[in-house]
């Protein structure tokens, strides 16, 4: 019978088969591990007297909690408090204790959990993966089966290597055309979340197929499978293919010579099968995308940023609009910007520091805007540094910061003031999520940067120059 | 895990849609490396005014709220991020069941594997437990139905394994551990394919 990719990745991990009374046992390839979900897991096995079934399919690093100002001149790192330092201590001390390999502060890998994965090769098609973190999905970019868990499941993964799952339902979500030019995959995944609204793929593992998801680079496919959960899903998918086997070739974890061709000859079999059935299906015109931004308090809440924000039709979109400001009728172009934040897992990696960096080459963050950019791993960070990034950020004067989660969590103290409205290239624009009070807008690199410029919500359209698009 | 049978209990409502994990518990409490003690810290940013009193708006502030642990929820209860913090401040908060239309997928799970009832219900009677606040409730874990004061009852369905799991306070780490047998017979499986 014909199967999706889903569906094939997994049949291959099924420990033991679902019944009526009990889920299926799912066998977990890598358990990627941070700072804030983990103690309290460690702390259960060592009450038990448990051990990690197999430390050497954990990989850990530390990246919410962490200070993204360089150390003070007596070396020691500028944590937002001590719970916060605390905590990394605790994963340092854990991982030793375990044997875990943790790329910490004196990594040259260290970075976000959902960025070095990739970067190291430790994400691979086929595989299941998981982590204490709902951003987990962006692995789903590689054709792995990658998703979020609480740190009960935590546990059970680092005792068992296994994980109690009810198997999701499918729906793929065809992309078809193309993208028009300036239109990243950032709107691209904030058009289809707005499409199919904030909780549109809940109990279902999405695929995203067709011939505008295919034209992604493997950047651009990681910023839609990231986003997946803003959708409800816990799990996105992209098949894997020649783009994806270019980008993970020769890294440190993948298997190298002979081994590699046998592993790409599996990889290229795990595509859905022409005729495979999903449970819901859904389309999208890839060229009816416009630079896209949210307007209200959850990623559903999504617009093209010239047109006239909807009108709310119950008690809490009125709420989400008093609270961030947005007048209905109006569109969000045009709205003024205390803070702009380039980074999270979201869009943190080279490509989105470019697509950045374009848009503000020359050019200079308006007065009283502050902006913050944060790459997502030290391997972005040095690559980027190589072709002189930051220093179009710096002469932009803007901030160029050590990897890490930073303000799209702000939990380390990178965080916007009550009031202040963020152009955020993140993933949530919950109330609060970047600090109490703070209006967080969503768009992608380029509107941020053109939104940092204009000292408003800007198309970064009208940035492009032929000289820098030369 | 304690056995979790039956719930008696008044509701208080947060009608809400889309009521997300960063509004149970701000993000910046998660620097915590223990589970405890983070009932202080539900709905922080709604619940208390920037002075730190209780915001009167609030609903689970008022008078006729405080002590209830059912709560009753709009749809999509828990979205957002996997931080089991979540149901640990409810629980410690005094909240023991969450009645809702859908909810969130990670939530859910995060909830039950506590012993927090995570129960979804159909439109029509969910919406009619938003608009009725303060009913005294009574969920019936083992018949999968709530009954209200009229006697009248409402039935839910929980996911198989968890519903055993609560009622017979099953700790789930333990029943996957009893299968290592199995997990070692698929690692072999899998070496051998190599």
């Amino acid at each position: 019978m014909a199967k999706t990719l889903f569906e094939k990745i997994w049949d291959a991990h099924v420990v033991a088969a679902e019944t009526v009374d009990t889920p299926a046992i799912l066998y977990v390839d890598l358990h990627l591990v941070h700072e804030v979900t983990s103690p309290q897991a460690f702390s259960e096995l060592r009450a038990r007297g448990l051990k990690l079934r197999w430390p050497d399919r954990m990989l850990a690093t530390l990246d919410h909690s962490t200070p993204t100002l360089p150390p003070n001149a007596d070396g020691s790192r500028p944590y937002a408090n001590a719970e916060a330092q605390a905590q990394v201590a605790q994963l340092e001390s854990n991982c030793r204790e375990f044997g875990v390999e943790l790329h910490g502060w004196d990594s040259a890998e260290r970075g976000i959990v959902h960025v070095i994965g990739p970067e190291l090769g430790a994400t691979q098609p086929g595989m299941t993966i998981v982590c204490g973190d709902s951003h987990t999905s962006t692995h789903g970019a590689f054709g792995a089966l990658a998703f979020g868990i609480g740190t009960t499941e935590v546990g059970h993964v680092m005792a068992t290597q296994c994980l109690l799952q009810r198997k999701p339902k499918t729906m793929a979500i065809h992309v078809d055309g193309q993208l028009p030019a300036g239109v990243g995959a950032k709107d691209l995944i904030l058009h289809i979340i707005g499409s199919i609204g904030v909780d549109g793929g809940t109990g279902h593992v999405l695929e995203y197929r067709g011939a505008a998801i295919e034209a992604l680079s493997m950047d651009e496919r990681m910023t839609v499978c990231n986003m997946s959960i803003e959708a409800g899903a816990r799990a996105g998918l992209i098949a894997p293919d020649e783009t994806t086997f270019a980008w993970l070739k020769g890294r440190p974890r993948v298997p190298q010579g002979a081994a590699w061709e046998a592993a790409v000859t599996q990889w290229r079999a795990l595509k859905s099968d022409d005729g495979a059935r999903y449970d819901r299906e859904v389309r999208i015109d890839a060229s009816a995308v416009k630079p896209t931004v949210t307007y209200g308090t959850h990623p559903g809440m999504a617009i093209a940023m010239d047109a006239p924000v909807p009108a709310a039709t119950n008690a809490q979109e009125r709420r989400a609009l008093d609270y961030m400001q947005s007048k209905a009728g109006q569109p969000m172009q045009g709205t003024p910007v205390d803070v702009v934040f380039v980074g999270s897992c979201t869009n943190s990696r080279l490509s989105d520091l470019r697509e950045a960096a374009r848009v503000l080459h020359g050019r200079r963050v308006a007065a009283g805007v502050r902006m913050l950019v944060v790459p997502g791993s030290e391997a972005v960070r040095r690559d980027a540094e190589r072709e002189g990034l930051h220093r179009v950020f710096l002469a932009a004067g803007a901030e160029w910061r050590v990897p890490g989660c930073s303000m799209c969590i702000a939990m380390n103290g990178d965080l916007a003031q009550p009031g202040q409205l963020v152009v955020s290239t993140s993933n949530r624009n919950f109330e609060g999520r970047q600090g109490k009070g703070a209006r967080t807008v969503l768009a992608s690199p380029a509107t941020a940067a053109a939104s940092a410029i204009a000292g408003r919500i800007a198309d970064p359209r009208e940035y492009a120059t032929q000289e820098q698009a030369a | 895990m304690k056995p979790v049978t039956r719930l008696h209990s008044r509701t208080a409502v947060l009608a809400d849609e889309n009521i997300d994990t960063d509004r149970i518990i701000p993000a910046r409490f998660l620097t915590t490396t223990t589970r405890e003690g983070l009932g202080r810290l539900c709905f922080h940013d709604w619940r208390y005014q920037a002075d730190g009193s209780d915001n009167p708006a609030f609903p689970l502030n008022r008078p006729e709220a405080r002590g209830c642990a059912i709560l009753v929820a709009g749809r999509n209860f828990g979205c957002g991020s996997s931080r089991e913090h979540a149901p640990w401040a409810l629980l410690d908060y005094g909240i023991r069941a969450v009645l809702c239309g859908e909810i969130a997928d990670i939530f859910r799970g995060n909830a039950l594997k506590n012993g927090l009832l995570a129960i979804q219900l159909e439109e029509l009677e969910h919406r009619w437990l938003l608009k009725h606040p303060g009913i005294e409730l009574a969920i019936d874990v083992r018949g999968q139905f709530i009954e209200l004061p009229d006697g009248g009852r409402i039935g839910f369905q929980l996911e198989p394994f968890a519903r055993h799991c609560l009622l017979n306070g099953v700790d789930q780490l333990g029943y996957l551990l009893q299968h290592e047998d199995a997990v070692s017979a698929y690692e072999q499986r899998m070496e051998t394919a190599a």
